[in-house]
């Protein structure tokens, strides 16, 4: 299983790279929308309290949806995807690597995401860079695992571009919820860790509720 | 997870519907290791769907196959250790380069030597010069020479090839058909759909002709492919 999902992974990575197709639309939209906020929002150099952590939020969701409904459209293109569920390799495997190479592709968009939001809204983001990577990265998970299983399931249909916010959006809410909660407490001028210590263990309680369910039904899904 | 073997192929009854489309209906057949099975008809006679049930990527509506004496519901991933198949679409993936891609499905289907696999695949299929090219600036022949390839990275025993011989060049073709050719004499169990029937004649040891998902006439040993399918044809409607 681990052996599978490392070759998926690695092929979704080497593919991404020589094509930075799905990087470079992610990017664009996320960075495109925190400046829509950030023109919006900042009124001379003051903005609004809290709003860097919804606004880095919005942009990681928005963002990650455009490379959720790219990574299975790049399988359904050449069908390779039928070759994938052909080979005698665990199918919740061939998840795993595909979740694993989007939460990649999300944290390097949330490498240059943080900073921008940080220097655009004043906001102290990186003050507690652990605790902010922990958030990030659970919270990632979580968006993507629902994700990811979600992006395969609608891979036939003709609106999945349309399908797919509208099925992930919902479903996501709590990890959103506690993700903008999560960042908004390390916003804080006195840093409460323990509610942010609270956030975390939600979140990391939402991936594994997800990525469970998804391995559960992803074989199903993708049969027939 | 042992890969299992099988000897024989069986199809009973084999009907698949896509909502109140019926694709194909009733079909049967069997066929036996060490022989090629030509799928024969026009477009949209469900040469495609078959395979694609075979290749266990899609449940009959209704009768079954069997591989053997293990079904597809049974038997998962062991079963698709042991089948090779080649679409209409090439299931490679155009920005990875060919030994790449090799090596990316020789390791999903358990090599040990991915690496090793793939470049012996490579040179089997004539492209070692171009096995560091992205598959994306080969042209249709070539990249159809390394699907295949693909398809038999795992020395399969059910080898599943719809329309193999499309943008296939005179020497690609020549050797496809002796690649077959020595399939069959391994002891694979080989099922050819394609409506090419002069590059079909004299490869095939039993031609079953399909028209509206229907087995219109199951020939052994057919000769002269394109006045027999004619005159089936002509009979059936």
């Amino acid at each position: 299983m681990i052996r599978t999902a490392w070759l998926v992974l690695k092929k979704d990575l080497t593919v991404e790279v020589r094509s930075l197709e799905i990087a470079y639309t992610t990017l664009f939209f996320a960075v495109s929308c925190i400046l829509f906020f950030a023109f919006a929002l900042v009124k001379e150099g003051k903005a609004p309290e809290d709003g860097a952590a919804g606004i880095l939020w919005i942009a990681i969701a928005f963002g990650g949806t455009l490379a959720l409904g790219r990574t299975f459209e790049r399988e359904r293109q050449s069908e390779t995807l039928r070759a994938l569920l052909m080979a005698p390799a665990a199918r919740p495997a061939i998840y795993v690597g595909k979740l694993l190479g989007i939460v990649a592709l999300l944290a390097a968009a949330e490498v240059v995401l943080v900073p921008l939001v940080a220097f655009l809204f004043q906001a102290p983001l990186l003050s507690h860079p652990f605790w902010l990577a922990a958030v990030l990265l659970s919270g990632t998970i979580g968006f993507a695992a629902v994700g990811t299983l979600f992006s395969a399931m609608l891979v036939r249909a003709r609106s999945r571009d349309v399908l797919l916010p509208v099925l992930l959006y919902p479903i996501t809410v709590p990890v959103i919820i506690a993700g903008v909660r999560a960042t908004a407490a390390l916003l804080q001028p006195d840093v409460e860790l323990a509610l942010v210590r609270f956030w975390v263990a939600l979140l990391i309680a939402l991936d594994v509720v997800f990525v469970t369910l998804a391995l559960w039904t992803f074989e199903p899904l993708m049969t027939d | 997870m042992i890969p299992l073997d099988f000897e024989d192929l069986t199809a009973e009854d084999v009907s698949r519907h896509f909502g109140r489309r019926r694709a194909l209906s009733r079909i049967s057949f069997q066929t036996r290791k060490g022989s090629i099975l030509g799928l024969l008809g026009p477009n949209g006679a469900g040469k495609s769907t078959m395979l694609a049930v075979l290749a266990t990527l899609m449940r009959p509506s209704s009768g079954s196959v069997r591989y053997g004496t293990h079904t597809a519901v049974a038997s998962g991933a062991a079963l698709r250790s042991r089948i090779g198949i080649l679409g209409h679409d090439l299931f490679l993936y155009p920005e990875l380069t060919a030994r790449e891609n090799l090596a990316f499905f020789a390791g999903l289907y358990g090599a040990v030597h991915p690496q090793a696999a793939a470049d012996a695949a490579l040179q089997r299929s004539g492209l070692a010069d171009r096995a560091d090219d992205p598959v994306a600036s080969f042209s249709r022949g070539m990249r159809q020479r390394v699907a295949l390839e693909r398809a038999l990275i795992h020395n399969p025993r059910l080898v599943l090839l719809d329309e193999p011989f499309t943008g296939l060049d005179d020497a690609s073709t020549a050797a496809l058909i002796a690649r077959l050719q020595g399939l069959r004499e391994s002891g694979a169990i080989v099922v050819v759909a394609t409506h090419d029937l002069d590059l079909a004649e004299g490869l095939l040891d039993t031609a079953l002709f399909l028209r509206d998902g229907r087995v219109a006439e199951a020939v052994a040993r057919p000769d002269a492919l394109r006045s027999t399918y004619r005159t089936i044809m002509r009979r059936s409607t």
